[in-house]
């Protein structure tokens, strides 16, 4: 088990290099230079070379990405062009609303997805399954925004605004209901601080940026589950199962389905790397002051420090939930413990 | 497959309705279905000028924001332009972005993969690991960073999504040229003294192209899909470039009032990537049995 995490973490720490060449090539060698977005429009060449030395831009450029590793080892992502922040001090007040976000979506996908994809399988062929391979077909092709705003048009503008619009809380909730932000997630902190009415308006605030992240999602997660649920039904402890005369429900639930947990675990982590990009576009939609929000606005503004910033957190991210579901894999499945 | 018994004693199957939905299944109905559809986006987008009633770019602010009807059959945006006219010259964009994201994505990665395959050995691993870069981003975030960098329109966002994507093709080639690797024939032409380029491209490529179909099929929908999202956001395709997304995203301040600006270049997307994706499954089910969908 420890030389496997070993291994793994030593692969993560290569793809993360990787990465790192990536985002410092996007950064620096592509045509709209950082000097140009500095100077603006026909800068003198004298203005020119003394930002290129300020910037470090005149060095080699190995040199140069030892020095964007040493900032970055520093925790220095770089200044946000457009507020002059430290682009880390502002991703850690936005990322919590990413994460709140992203997080409700991936446990509705398993919550919902998992039971229908069963569903389907087990009444294969029937109605239901039909039904559900209609809806998850269609849910593949569906445009995020258009879902997002086909709820909003639903949810806010034809139910007469049962559901807010966008944002993450109402603004005059926050000013009567105050709370302290522990772990950055309203839910959470609405609670502890025992503001009932605080918890109520950020959940609303939730649903419909939450069903749209989860919906694509969902479509696929229900597809995987059938197929890896109709795989594991044709095997021969099943059929030994009903031999015995094992109840259907026990049979499906605790024999199939369990079956299939662990191949599951690596597609939910998929499924969150899938909404963590998703999740740009639904913050975008709802005015979500996350990550997604943030990164959209600093490309409109040629932000790009703030950009890069990011996508590499998020990339970083990314890496880590699928070191850690590698983990689980293998504390989870016995099998796997086998030297 | 029949119901079991009503054949085999030779009783004659009523002409039931699951009889004909079982028979159309067996005729992989959803293909021709989703192959229709498709065509007649393919139509629209070459006749667009005789199709489309209107001018796509004519501002006409008398006639701004009117609803569907016999006018204007989808309506006009705040601009007064004909959206159905815009929706018919869009689906040119559309198929534009499908056809160019799946070119550039296998001129990229097809050689790359050809040769990790057919050398395998250090060579297989150095391309692989560093195709394997390209992946470990969360999908649409490395799209949206090369074209942030590169700058907005459609052609940068058209060449993010292909080197964000390459690396699936080169992955799927590399594993059938590993398949075909230690066949007969590929010997037959190392003893005859062929050059390995040309085992490469005359012997080893032709014999491992399907799943590359296969996945092409299945990802030109995710293209336009994945085109929109980043016009949507404001750094795809930029006007006067007429574009299904970019169509949502300039409805975004009036459209709870007014629903026909959205819902209808949205509509678009989604009959367009749903047909695609329709045939991409018929090709799939026709080319490799083995997936057949259950």
């Amino acid at each position: 088990m420890w030389v496997y995490a070993a291994k793994r973490v030593v692969m993560m720490v290569g793809i993360m290099f990787g990465v790192l060449v990536v985002t410092f090539a996007l950064s620096r060698v592509l045509p709209s230079s950082p000097v140009e977005i500095m100077l603006g429009h026909r800068p003198t060449p004298e203005q020119v070379e003394a930002a290129k030395q300020a910037l470090g831009l005149d060095r080699p450029l190995y040199i140069q990405f030892v020095s964007y590793l040493g900032d970055l080892l520093r925790g220095d992502l770089g200044v946000s062009l457009r507020t002059g922040r430290p682009v880390l001090s502002e991703l850690f007040l936005r990322m919590t609303a990413t994460f709140e976000l992203t997080t409700l979506a991936v446990v509705l996908v398993v919550l919902a997805g998992v039971p229908l994809g069963v569903l389907s399988a087990v009444k294969r062929n029937a109605p239901v399954d039909h039904a559900v391979r209609t809806i998850s077909m269609a849910g593949v092709a569906l445009p995020i925004f258009l879902v997002g705003m086909l709820l909003q048009m639903l949810f806010y503008g034809a139910m007469g605004q049962a559901l807010p619009l966008q944002g993450r809380i109402g603004s005059e909730i926050l000013l009567d209901y105050p709370f302290e932000r522990v772990s950055g997630l309203y839910l959470i902190d609405s609670l502890i601080a025992g503001q009932w009415e605080a918890f109520v308006s950020s959940a609303r605030h939730l649903a419909l940026p939450v069903l749209t992240l989860a919906a694509a999602s969902l479509a696929v997660i229900s597809r995987i589950t059938r197929n890896m649920m109709l795989e594991v039904l044709d095997k021969d402890y099943i059929r030994t199962a009903w031999a015995y005369g094992v109840a259907r429900r026990r049979i499906h639930y605790r024999y199939a389905l369990k079956a299939t947990l662990v191949p599951m675990l690596t597609v939910i982590g998929l499924t969150y790397g899938f909404m963590l990009g998703g999740s740009v576009v639904v913050e975008a939609v709802f005015d979500w002051p996350g990550l997604g929000g943030y990164v959209v606005g600093a490309i409109s503004r040629n932000d790009y420090p703030a950009v890069m910033g990011v996508t590499l957190f998020l990339a970083t991210m990314y890496l880590a939930i699928n070191l850690v579901i590698d983990l689980l894999y293998h504390a989870v499945d016995p099998r796997l413990r086998i030297p | 497959m029949s119901a079991p018994g009503s054949q085999e004693f030779g009783v004659r199957p009523s002409l039931g309705l699951s009889r004909l939905l079982s028979w159309f299944a067996s005729q992989n109905v959803l293909l021709v279905v989703g192959a229709v559809i498709f065509l007649t986006i393919v139509a629209l987008a070459l006749l667009a000028p005789l199709i489309a009633p209107y001018d796509p770019n004519t501002i006409d602010f008398s006639q701004k924001l009117r609803a569907p009807g016999l006018e204007h059959l989808l309506g006009t945006d705040e601009l007064g332009r004909d959206i159905f006219s815009r929706i018919v010259y869009g689906a040119r964009t559309s198929l534009l972005i499908g056809v160019t994201v799946l070119a550039f994505s296998m001129a990229l990665g097809v050689p790359i993969g050809l040769v990790a395959g057919y050398f395998g050995g250090r060579v297989d691993t150095v391309l692989m690991r560093v195709s394997d870069v390209f992946l470990a981003f969360p999908p649409l975030l490395l799209p949206i960073a090369i074209t942030a960098m590169l700058g907005a329109g459609l052609f940068n966002a058209m060449m993010a999504l292909a080197i964000s994507w390459f690396p699936w093709y080169a992955r799927i080639i590399r594993g059938s040229v590993m398949g075909v690797r230690e066949e007969l024939y590929i010997a037959a032409a190392k003893t005859m003294g062929v050059s390995a380029p040309r085992i490469m491209l005359r012997h080893a490529l032709p014999n491992s192209w399907t799943p590359t179909i296969v996945q092409a099929s299945m990802d030109f929908g995710y293209a336009i899909l994945a085109a929109a999202s980043l016009s949507f956001i404001g750094i795809g395709a930029r006007p006067p470039t007429i574009e299904w997304g970019l169509m949502v995203a300039q409805s975004r301040t009036k459209f709870l009032d007014f629903w026909w600006t959205a819902a209808c270049p949205g509509l678009a997307i989604f009959l367009t990537v749903l047909a695609v994706n329709l045939v991409g499954d018929g090709i799939r089910d026709l080319l490799d049995p083995k997936s057949r969908a259950r």
